[in-house]
């Protein structure tokens, strides 16, 4: 049996410079699991070559389908949501307008069907609903990341790319992003690879961690073994 | 006072046509940031395709709807085939390959059709329209269809699902890829619209300019300096800049037969009102080098 997201022997490329040499992972049906590394490891990098945003070599399979090659918003439409980093909010656009770009894309004019996910995403980050008219690019940046994460919702995903949602946010608003990603992973039953810097957390809530070292995966196993690493816990946990 | 009321009102004929060209230039902009020269001598095109139409005994307004269904049909198929393998070319060769598009239809249509200046027919009826003397019949009617076009452009951008698709595409294309918006398609759909909108003034002003294959060449300067004046990024700003520059060249005329009229001396007439027309676009642009209405870009280096 193969798994819900599988990656083997991945190589990625920036015109002539080589950011990914041999990643290699695994994802279950509806687990969570974390990219952890350095600055510059290449977890960016391997969630772009996913998407196809990268030029990439090797074997990806997304529910048994190969993905590398595949333009990026067709790998989108299979149900990959991608969050990325810098949030990649239409600034000038309302916080409405950002939600419905990715509810046109799903295909689905029924007026009442948008508006079922529109009252999932308020469920899950009522503050939205307050700024609905409001500019995103006005938005602070916790609210942008809920909006981030709320436009991979309205895609109706069933795996989600996400690439540092903690990043320059206030440690209470991470706890609550990080709240939220786990009601979203069991309610809406979305599977998810976490990229994160903030290494505790990311492993609290992931079930399995691979750890990237200049492009290769150093490490891998369930997220408490890797939790228990020495060497993890000395360069990424800081104990 | 009648005489400038009626120099205003025709300005905002003149503009309306301004106003469009300057947002087929915009449309393209704002996904490429590529300024298409040829957009001119397309909506010329078109227009010759309708004037043969129109020969062919086909009626004024169902030649008018073929000629802007072909060329929007025509747009996308030139940013498929000949623009879509430039996406990643350095800026000079897009503007070589725009020059080149633009020297193509002109004489194109100089071989099919000649360069002898044609008549060209103006379908709105003299009597329903005349505003008491105070501007044609074929002005009213100019303004009337571009503010349709350009109303119904408004609500297809700002209400529709896919107007929202392609404004994502054009803000911000990796994001917009990662909503699953197909850009490559939304591109192709840009410049269907900008050909047909060009289409559209084409056909509006050659019952003034008369066709010949160079027709669009003034009007397509004037249309770019109102779409600087308005603001380059910013599609209202643009159909405002485009009405401005109408007005703004009417007046310079105006008020240069006044002055003569009253001092003698002869400083600006019609022949200058270009000339001066975009000296005060220069001037605005010196002041807020974004338009009127556009936001500042910020590049990023
Ligand atoms: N657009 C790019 N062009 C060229 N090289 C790039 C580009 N983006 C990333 N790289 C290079 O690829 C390598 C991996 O970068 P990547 O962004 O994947 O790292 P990361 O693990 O996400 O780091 P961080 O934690 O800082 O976000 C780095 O050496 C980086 O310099
Ligand atoms: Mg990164």
């Amino acid at each position: 049996m193969t798994a819900f997201l599988e990656v083997s022997g991945l190589k990625a490329f920036y015109g002539q410079t080589q950011a990914l040499y041999d990643v290699g992972f695994a994802l279950e049906k509806g687990g969570i699991t974390t990219l952890l590394g350095a600055n510059g490891a290449g977890k960016t990098t391997t969630l772009r070559a996913i998407c196809n945003m990268v030029r990439a070599e090797g074997r990806i399979s997304f529910d048994g389908q190969p993905i590398v090659g595949r333009p990026t918003e067709s790998v989108v439409r299979l149900g990959v949501a991608h969050v990325p980093e810098g949030r990649g909010t239409f600034t000038t656009m309302t916080v409405d307008e950002n939600l419905r770009i990715a509810a046109y894309t799903r295909g689905r004019s029924a007026k009442a069907d948008v508006q079922q996910d529109l009252d999932m995403v308020f469920e899950y980050f009522p503050r939205l609903k307050e700024r609905m008219q409001q500019q995103a690019g006005t938005l602070s940046g916790g609210e942008q990341q809920m909006l981030a994460v709320s436009r991979a919702l309205m895609l109706r995903p069933r795996l989600m790319l996400l690439d540092e949602p903690s990043f320059g946010l206030a440690p209470l608003i991470v706890q609550e992003i990080f709240r939220i990603l786990r009601r979203i992973n069991e309610e809406s039953k979305v599977s998810m690879l976490l990229v994160e810097q903030n290494a505790a957390l990311a492993l609290d809530l992931a079930d399995h961690a691979y750890v990237l070292e200049t492009g290769r995966v150093v490490m891998a196993g369930p997220s408490a073994d890797v939790k228990n690493d020495e060497n993890v816990r000395k360069s990424y946990l800081g104990y | 006072m009648e005489q400038l009321i009626q120099q205003v009102a025709s300005g905002l004929a003149n503009g309306a046509i301004y106003a469009c060209v300057a947002l087929a230039l915009v449309m393209i902009f704002v996904s490429t940031s590529h300024i298409n020269f040829a957009q001119g001598e397309m909506a010329m095109f078109s227009t010759y395709l309708s004037w043969q139409l129109i020969q062919w005994g086909v009626g004024y307004w169902p030649a008018f709807v073929i000629a802007v269904l072909v060329s929007f049909v025509g747009g996308v198929l030139i940013e498929r085939t000949i623009l879509r393998p430039l996406h990643t070319a350095p800026i000079l060769s897009v503007v070589v390959v725009f020059i080149g598009l633009l020297a193509v239809f002109n004489s194109v249509a100089g071989t099919i059709w000649s360069y002898l200046i044609k008549e060209y027919p103006s379908p709105f009826p003299k009597e329903a329209l005349d505003l008491a003397g105070l501007i044609g019949a074929h002005q009213v009617g100019v303004v009337i269809v571009t503010l349709v076009v350009l109303s119904a452009l408004y609500v297809f951008f700002r209400y529709t699902p896919l107007g929202l698709a392609m404004r994502a595409a054009a803000q911000n294309p990796v994001s917009a890829r990662l909503a699953g918006v197909r850009v490559d398609s939304m591109l192709a759909l840009g410049w269907g619209l900008a050909a047909a909108v060009g289409a559209v003034a084409g056909m509006m002003v050659a019952h003034i300019v008369y066709l010949e294959p160079n027709m669009m060449g003034g009007i397509l300067l004037y249309a770019f300096a109102g779409a600087l004046l308005g603001g380059i990024t910013n599609p209202g700003g643009a159909v405002l800049g485009g009405f401005m520059v109408g007005v703004l060249e009417n007046l310079v005329a105006f008020f240069g037969n006044v002055i003569e009229k009253q001092t003698g001396v002869y400083i600006i007439g019609n022949g200058e009102k270009l000339t001066v027309a975009l000296i005060i676009v220069i001037c605005v642009l010196t002041l807020k080098p974004s338009g009127l209405f556009g936001r500042v870009v910020v590049t990023r280096v």
